[in-house]
């Protein structure tokens, strides 16, 4: 009953929050995807997920509808090599946030409906093991960005009127 | 007499490795210090390219050419490093015209020419994308000392990923022979300021 009402008021928080979706201790906030070539079959989705609460979560899954599979993956640099694996869960500890970032973990995107396209977004459910599902929205940067585009990124071109031209 | 005789092969045994390992490793002296070597990396190929050309190593021998090796199912890496090099392209301005990055598949199965030129497109149209029969890039990939593996993963696409080593070789001009070496971790800022310096040496 107790636990019913706490899981209808973090619903209603979360819509209510809106941008940074929370959800049972779990934020996930700073979503954003690269661009795809056209004819693209695979993309990748980034994300911050924060623990708030007190006990360690695991994020186990993660879904869009704008591919058929997605999956939580790392990159793994094997003396120059580059190893993609498949995870089965990415651990938050209490208090500590995990970010998805190139080169280490992220969302893989497998059979893409369609194109990402740059400026556009997409909603991202991500899925914990105690907290349950967290959906985000995703926005989409350029192709092969290094970081979110609202977050000025290092790759992201000179800025209007800083080019010296 | 044994000791001494032992003692002489291991002397002569110890002295093979480390020279061995001095090619190897590329640690020749002369150039800019830096990956330059005179180790064989690169040779002849004949590759496709997005406009159904045939492009052979003899294609872009009037430019520094980048030449890096990946495949299009690769939403990471590949797209990283090849961010970094139309980055390094976006800084070098009039110079970019003297260098030619090349972008080829380790996946011949599943990168057609077409989705080597949609691909590279969306980085920057000046990165070309090649792509040829199953013995052409092995051919390629084996005169540039690529790792390519075939990793069974049953959601992949047509159920496997590839592993592959990231390495950007940077071929000079002319002769077309192997000058550097950039990695995963050269910036886009890196690679301008290399390619240069030695753009402004040749």
């Amino acid at each position: 009953m107790i636990r019913t009402s706490i899981v209808a008021a973090a619903l209603i928080c979360g819509i209510a929050l809106g941008a940074a979706a929370q959800q049972s201790g779990v934020t996930v906030s700073d979503a954003w995807a690269r661009a795809t070539p056209s004819g693209a079959k695979t993309g990748a989705a980034y994300v911050t997920v924060k623990n708030m609460g007190t006990a360690p979560d695991r994020l186990v899954a993660v879904s869009t509808p704008v591919a058929g599979v997605a999956q939580l993956h790392t990159m793994i640099d094997d003396n120059g090599v580059m190893k993609m694996r498949p995870v089965t869960a990415i651990e938050v500890k209490p208090g500590a946030s995990v970010t998805l970032k190139p080169g280490g973990f992220h969302v893989m995107l497998m059979d893409l409906k369609q194109p990402l396209a740059e400026g556009q977004s997409f909603a991202l459910t991500l899925t914990f093991e105690k907290a349950g599902p967290v959906e985000t929205k995703v926005i989409i940067a350029k192709a092969g960005a290094a970081a979110p585009a609202a977050m000025g990124g290092v790759n992201m071109g000179d800025m209007p009127g800083m080019s010296g031209k | 007499m044994t000791k001494s005789r032992n003692l002489l092969i291991g002397l002569l045994a110890f002295l093979v490795i480390v020279g061995a390992l001095v090619f190897v490793s590329g640690i020749w002296p002369g150039g800019d210090g830096q990956g330059v070597t005179s180790i064989a990396i690169g040779g002849p190929y004949k590759l496709e390219a997005p406009d159904g050309t045939v492009v052979t190593e003899q294609s872009y021998r009037d430019k520094w050419q980048l030449v890096y090796f990946g495949y299009t199912i690769c939403p990471d890496a590949c797209p990283t490093t090849l961010n970094e090099i139309a980055g390094a392209l976006e800084k070098l301005g009039p110079d970019a015209a003297k260098v030619q990055p090349i972008f080829i598949t380790i996946d011949p199965a599943r990168d057609t020419p077409k989705a080597m030129g949609e691909y590279v497109k969306a980085f920057d149209p000046r990165i070309v994308g090649l792509t040829g029969t199953p013995d052409q890039i092995a051919a390629v990939a084996r005169e540039y000392r690529v790792y390519v593996a075939k990793v069974p993963d049953k959601d992949a696409p047509d159920g496997y990923l590839m592993d592959h080593s990231s390495v950007i070789y940077v071929m000079r001009p002319g002769d077309g022979r192997f000058v550097a070496t950039f990695t995963t971790e050269t910036s886009a800022d890196q690679m301008a300021a290399r390619l240069k310096k030695f753009i402004g040496n040749s």
